[in-house]
C-alpha cells in the first residue's frame, strides 16, 4: 500500500519539481518582459492617443479613432513655429557643441597642460548638476546684463554649454583608443600636420563626431528644465507641451512626439543592425 | 598652427562657457554677504527640501531593485539580442520628457484603467486617486530616470567574467551565495554609477511634481522655479540652488566615503 503510493506519488512530485524548476528558470524572464511591457507602456500611450479624437479640451479619455490629428498636425497655434526653433537650436547647438568638445577633447587627451586637471572637472560639472540650477545659473548670469535679450541667442548659448560636456566625453572615449603610431606613420611619409590631421586623425574619429553630434542633439531638442529659465518669451516645442498641459494638451502634441519617437527609433535600429552585421562580416 | 589654435581657443572659449555655469552668486543688486537669504530659504521651504530628497531616494531605490534583474538578465541571457534589448531599454529617452510624463497623467487619470483596477480590487478606495499623490510622483520620477540606472547596471554586469562564478561555484558556493559574493560586488561600480546618475537629477526634479503631483507634494525644484520665474524672488531662489547643490555634494560625499572612492572614480571615468 505505502509502496503504491510512494510511487504514484513520484511522478507527481516529478512534474511540480519540473514545473517549479521552470519557473525558477523562466522568472526572471518572466520579470524582463513585465519590466519592458512597462518601460514601453507610456510609449504606446502617446502612440495611440495621437489617433484620439477627444470630445473637449482633454486628451485623457479614449473616444475615436482619427486620422486628422496627423492630417492636421500644425492645426494648434504656435505648435509649428515651436517645432521650427527647437529644430534650428537643435541644428546649431549640436553643430557648435561637437565642433568646441571635439577640439577640447583633442587638446586634452594629446596635450599636457597646467589646467587639465581643471578642465577635466569642468567638464564633469555640468553632468553632475542638477539642470534647475544649470538653468537658474545661466538666468541670474543673463539677467545681469542689461542688453541681453532673452530669447534664441540664450537658448542657444545654453545648449552648446550642457551639450560640450556630452560631446568632450564621447569623443574622448575614442581618442582614448586611438593608435598614435597611425599619425607618426603619415607624418613620416611627409604629411605636414593639417594634412595629417585631415587624412588620418580625422577619418579616424568621425564616427566618434557622428555620435556627439546625434546626442547633442537629441538633448538639445529634448530639453526643458534650463530651456524654460533662459527662453524669454520664445517658445521652443518642449516649453510649448509644458504651456499646453496646463490647458489640456492637444492631441497633435502626441503626432510630434510619436513622430519624434519613430524617427529616433528607425535611426538606432539601423544603427544595431548595422553594427550586428558588421560583427557578422568581422 | 592648428594645435597652437586649439590650445588657445579651447580654454578660452572653456573661461567663458564656464563663467556662464557659475554665475550663480547673485546676491541682489549689491553684494552684501547677505546670508540671511539662505536662512530664510531653509526656515521656510526645508520641508519641501526634505521631500526632494525622500521622493529621489525613494525613486532611486525602487529603480535599483527594479532594473537590476533585467540588466542581469540582458548581460546574462541576452545573447545576440543584447543590442536590440538595450535599444528598448532606452526607447523612453526617444520621446519627449514632457511628453512621457504627460503620458502617465493619461495613465494614472481619475478615469483610467490603473486606477479603476485598483478600486475594484480594493486597493483604493472608490474615491481614491493616484494622480496628485506622492505615490504618482515617485512613481513618475522612477520611470523617467530609470535607463540612467539600468544602463550602467548592465555596463558592469556585462564585464563580469561568467567565469568567475562558475569558479565560485566549483568551490561550492551555492547560487545565492556565488551571486552575493561574486557578482554582486563586481557590480558595485554599475550600482554606484546609476544610483549617482539616477539621484542627482531627481532631487532637482519638478516636472514629475508639477504635472503628476499636487502642491502637497512639490519639491524644491518647483519651488526654486516658481521664486525664479513667477515671483522674481532671485536672491532667495539662488541661495536655495546653492542649497540643494550643497545638499547633493554633501550626499555624494558621503556615500562616497560609505562605498569607498574608488568604485566612485572608476564608474565615474
Amino acid at each position: 500500500m505505502s509502496a503504491v503510493a510512494v510511487q504514484s506519488s513520484r511522478p507527481r512530485r516529478g512534474v511540480l519539481a519540473s514545473a517549479w524548476a521552470f519557473v525558477k528558470r523562466h522568472v526572471l524572464t518572466v520579470y524582463s518582459i513585465l519590466f519592458f511591457a512597462y518601460l514601453l507602456l507610456p510609449i504606446a500611450v502617446v502612440v495611440l492617443f495621437s489617433f484620439n479624437n477627444p470630445p473637449g479640451k482633454f486628451n485623457y479619455v479614449w473616444h475615436s479613432f482619427t486620422w486628422n490629428n496627423w492630417r492636421y498636425w500644425n492645426g494648434v497655434p504656435g505648435i509649428q513655429s515651436a517645432i521650427v526653433l527647437s529644430l534650428e537650436i537643435a541644428l546649431v547647438a549640436s553643430l557648435v557643441a561637437t565642433a568646441l568638445g571635439t577640439m577640447i577633447a583633442l587638446a586634452l587627451v594629446r596635450y599636457r597642460f597646467r589646467t587639465r586637471a581643471t578642465t577635466n572637472i569642468l567638464i564633469f560639472l555640468p553632468l553632475s548638476t542638477p539642470e534647475i540650477v544649470l538653468g537658474a545659473s545661466l538666468l541670474t548670469l543673463f539677467l545681469h546684463f542689461a542688453f541681453v535679450q532673452f530669447g534664441y541667442w540664450t537658448i542657444l548659448i545654453a545648449h552648446v554649454m550642457f551639450c560640450i560636456s556630452f560631446a568632450v566625453v564621447t569623443v574622448k572615449a575614442r581618442l582614448i583608443g586611438f593608435d598614435r603610431h597611425l599619425e607618426e606613420a603619415a607624418m613620416d611619409l611627409g604629411a605636414n600636420e593639417l594634412k595629417t590631421f585631415q587624412k588620418v586623425t580625422l577619418p579616424l574619429i568621425t564616427p566618434a563626431i557622428l555620435a556627439a553630434f546625434l546626442l547633442c542633439f537629441a538633448i538639445s531638442i529634448d530639453d526643458f528644465v534650463v530651456t524654460y529659465f533662459v527662453a524669454g518669451s520664445s517658445v521652443t516645442f518642449p516649453v510649448y507641451v509644458w504651456g499646453a498641459a496646463r490647458i489640456g494638451a492637444p492631441a497633435q502634441v502626441n503626432v510630434i512626439g510619436t513622430a519624434i519617437f519613430v524617427i529616433a527609433i528607425t535611426l538606432a535600429l539601423a544603427n544595431v543592425l548595422l553594427q550586428s552585421r558588421r560583427a557578422k562580416g568581422a | 598652427m592648428l594645435w597652437l589654435t586649439i590650445f588657445f581657443v579651447v580654454p578660452l572659449g572653456f573661461l567663458a562657457y564656464q563663467s556662464l555655469e557659475s554665475g550663480n552668486i547673485d546676491f541682489g543688486y549689491a553684494f552684501t554677504w547677505a546670508w540671511g537669504n539662505y536662512s530664510t530659504a531653509i526656515s521656510n521651504y526645508h520641508s519641501e527640501f526634505l521631500r526632494s530628497l525622500e521622493y529621489a531616494g525613494m525613486a532611486t531605490v525602487i529603480a535599483l531593485v527594479v532594473s537590476y534583474p533585467v540588466a542581469y538578465w540582458i548581460a546574462f541571457r541576452g545573447g545576440r539580442w543584447k543590442n536590440l534589448l538595450l535599444l528598448f531599454i532606452i526607447a523612453p529617452f526617444f520621446v519627449t520628457y514632457l511628453i512621457r510624463t504627460l503620458a502617465w497623467e493619461t495613465i494614472l487619470s481619475d478615469h483610467g484603467f490603473v486606477v479603476r483596477t485598483l478600486q475594484d480590487i480594493h486597493v483604493l478606495g472608490s474615491s481614491g486617486r493616484l494622480l496628485a499623490t506622492g505615490t504618482a510622483v515617485v512613481a513618475g520620477i522612477t520611470y523617467n530616470f530609470l535607463p540612467f540606472m539600468a544602463l550602467p547596471l548592465y555596463v558592469s554586469l556585462e564585464q563580469v567574467d561568467p567565469r568567475l562564478i562558475e569558479a565560485a561555484e566549483d568551490l561550492y558556493a551555492n547560487k545565492l551565495r556565488a551571486f552575493l559574493k561574486v557578482t554582486l560586488p563586481l557590480s558595485l561600480p554599475g550600482v554606484v554609477a546609476g544610483t549617482l546618475l539616477t539621484f542627482i537629477p531627481a532631487a532637482g526634479d519638478f516636472i514629475n511634481a508639477q504635472l503628476l503631483g499636487s502642491p502637497q507634494n512639490y519639491m524644491i525644484g518647483n519651488v526654486i522655479q516658481s521664486h525664479f520665474l513667477v515671483t522674481s524672488d532671485y536672491t532667495g531662489a539662488a541661495a536655495m540652488s546653492f542649497v540643494l547643490m550643497a545638499a547633493i555634494l554633501a550626499i555624494v560625499a558621503v556615500y562616497a566615503f560609505v562605498v569607498g572612492t574608488e568604485e566612485l572614480t572608476g564608474s565615474a571615468v
